[in-house]
């Protein structure tokens, strides 16, 4: 069981999400980074696809009722082990011990311990991978939360309580990994269309040779993005059609978005490309600046 | 039908109209189905279908082509759904000014009327529901309501629609039903699934 003592901005349950029900109007949801989240699974000796925790920007405190190994992925970020001895020492001494943990390797915690996530120095979500994984229902076959849908567990409240599941494996024998440092600036190769012909030419000069900014309204539906508005050639409503991952939509004010993890399945805005890779992203703080580049380079 | 490509992993089948997409969806589960075409998603919507996770776009869209769509098979098969609904609907004079009637004749079109399942968005088992003619079309609400509740049967556009749970809406309300419309525990989840025909019936 994990007991939430302090849930932190938005942290949630996720994991490799719910795809295959677009059809129904239900989003893919999962890790904002599906590939940190697996590699901390990798970490625990769990299943790839077990549920982990997406904690955004601020940390988050855990204490764990029984010995779990954890470790922790993506956002750089502090990590504090809290320890209170079953009997104090005689002579008084230290009540709790403390002891730094680091990120990118797997972290045995005895029964008790209490995890202190620190603030993200850099970047914006971390992902932890809980040895036998977050045990809740799983919705659709996914535990994810889905910021969009409402379905999956709530976020983290303070005061709540998870639970986890049986170890199925060993922690992987490793000292470290390596995370990828986060960038001052995002450099993204876009594919135009499919509706690209709803825009001027300019339009798409524009978005390959401007920069954006990532705008401070960005969430686990979208990064939303502000800079030269893309002018359309066609005015009026396109008819609702299906959304992938990474769509770059344009609404009437011409500032464009680019739908992540809890994007609706359906929109009626006319999409005038496509990210290759959104997963840098997940990372990308407001103020961060945006290039796109085609698919040739 | 014209094949866009979307991103590294997608196509968009842009239809001539939705009995052209109804028929595409059909002939595209079905070619799932049988082995004959590989796709994470098939996402029918007002005049499109996106094919969404498919490992070789651009020999999908090769092989695709070469369909050609049964748009009879796809019509005949479907299920139907009957759906108990109670006309009392706050918009229901709105509808009739729209529509030129008074609000009787307005309740007993929608009675009448033959839906189908054109495709599912905006939340969890919303279903958009075909079947009233073009020049019926409503507009939404300017100012939507902060909450609608689940059961509501509501129009707009050209579509009639149900709220499978409540949130947000600007379509105008006509009746309501106590038929659960999404149930993660059922399979499949959404009662309206695309090409099912829906009757709004008496309870």
């Amino acid at each position: 069981m994990i007991e939430v003592l302090r849930a932190g901005a938005l942290t949630t349950v996720q994991d490799q999400g719910r795809p295959g029900w677009a059809h129904l109007g239900v989003p893919r949801s999962g890790a904002l980074d599906p590939a940190a989240l697996r590699l901390a699974n990798r970490l625990v000796g769990n299943p790839e696809h077990a549920a982990g925790l997406e904690i955004t920007l601020t940390g988050c405190e855990l204490r764990f009722t029984r010995a779990v190994t954890v470790a922790l992925t993506g956002a750089e970020v502090d990590v504090l082990v809290e320890r209170r001895p079953a009997e104090t020492p005689p002579g008084g001494g230290p009540s709790v011990e403390r002891r730094p943990g680091d990120t990118g390797r797997p972290l045995s915690l005895p029964a008790g311990a209490t995890l202190r996530i620190g603030p993200a120095r850099a970047g914006v979500r971390s992902w932890l991978a809980v040895s036998g994984g977050i045990a809740v229902e799983p919705v659709l076959g996914s535990r994810a939360t889905d910021t969009l849908s409402g379905l999956g567990p709530p976020p983290l409240r303070d005061g709540a309580r998870l639970p986890v599941g049986a170890p199925t494996g060993p922690p992987a024998p490793v000292d470290l990994t390596v995370a990828p440092a986060v960038p001052a600036g995002l450099r993204l190769a876009l594919r135009p269309g499919p509706r690209q012909d709803w825009f001027t030419s300019a339009a798409l000069d524009l978005l390959l040779r401007t920069a954006y900014a990532i705008s401070p309204a960005s969430n686990r539906v979208g990064a939303r993005l502000a800079g030269a508005a893309l002018p359309r050639a066609v005015a009026g409503e396109l008819p609702s059609e299906g959304l992938v991952l990474g769509a770059v939509q344009v609404p009437p004010d011409g500032q464009p978005l680019i739908f992540l993890a809890d994007h609706p399945t359906t929109g009626g805005y006319p999409v005038i490309g496509v990210v290759d890779d959104v997963t840098p992203l997940a990372q990308a703080r407001p103020g961060t600046t945006v290039t796109f580049h085609g698919p040739q380079r | 039908m014209r094949i866009r490509p979307v991103g590294a992993h997608a196509l968009l089948l842009d239809c001539d109209g939705p009995e052209q997409v109804e028929a595409w969806r059909a002939e595209l589960w079905r070619r799932r189905a049988a082995g004959d075409l590989s796709a994470v998603e098939i996402v029918p919507a007002a005049a499109t279908v996106l094919v969404d996770g498919v490992p070789d776009p651009a020999a999908a869209a090769a092989r695709i082509a070469g369909w050609t769509p049964d748009g009879a098979v796809a019509t005949t098969d479907a299920a139907e759904v009957r759906v108990p609904t109670v006309y009392d609907g706050a918009d229901l004079p709105a509808v009739a000014e729209h529509w030129g009637v008074d609000v009787p004749a307005v309740v007993e079109r929608l009675r009448r009327t033959e839906f189908r399942v054109a495709f599912c968005g905006f939340a969890p088992g919303f279903a958009y529901l075909t079947g009233l003619p073009a020049e019926l079309a409503v507009p939404r609400l300017a100012t939507p309501r902060t909450r609608v509740p689940a059961g509501s049967v509501a129009l707009a556009g050209p579509y009639a629609g149900i709220y499978p749970t409540a949130s947000p809406g600007g379509w105008l309300l006509v009746g309501r039903t106590d038929l659960v419309l999404f149930d993660v525990h059922a399979d499949p989840p959404a009662r309206l699934t695309p090409g099912t025909r829906v009757r709004l019936v008496d309870p």
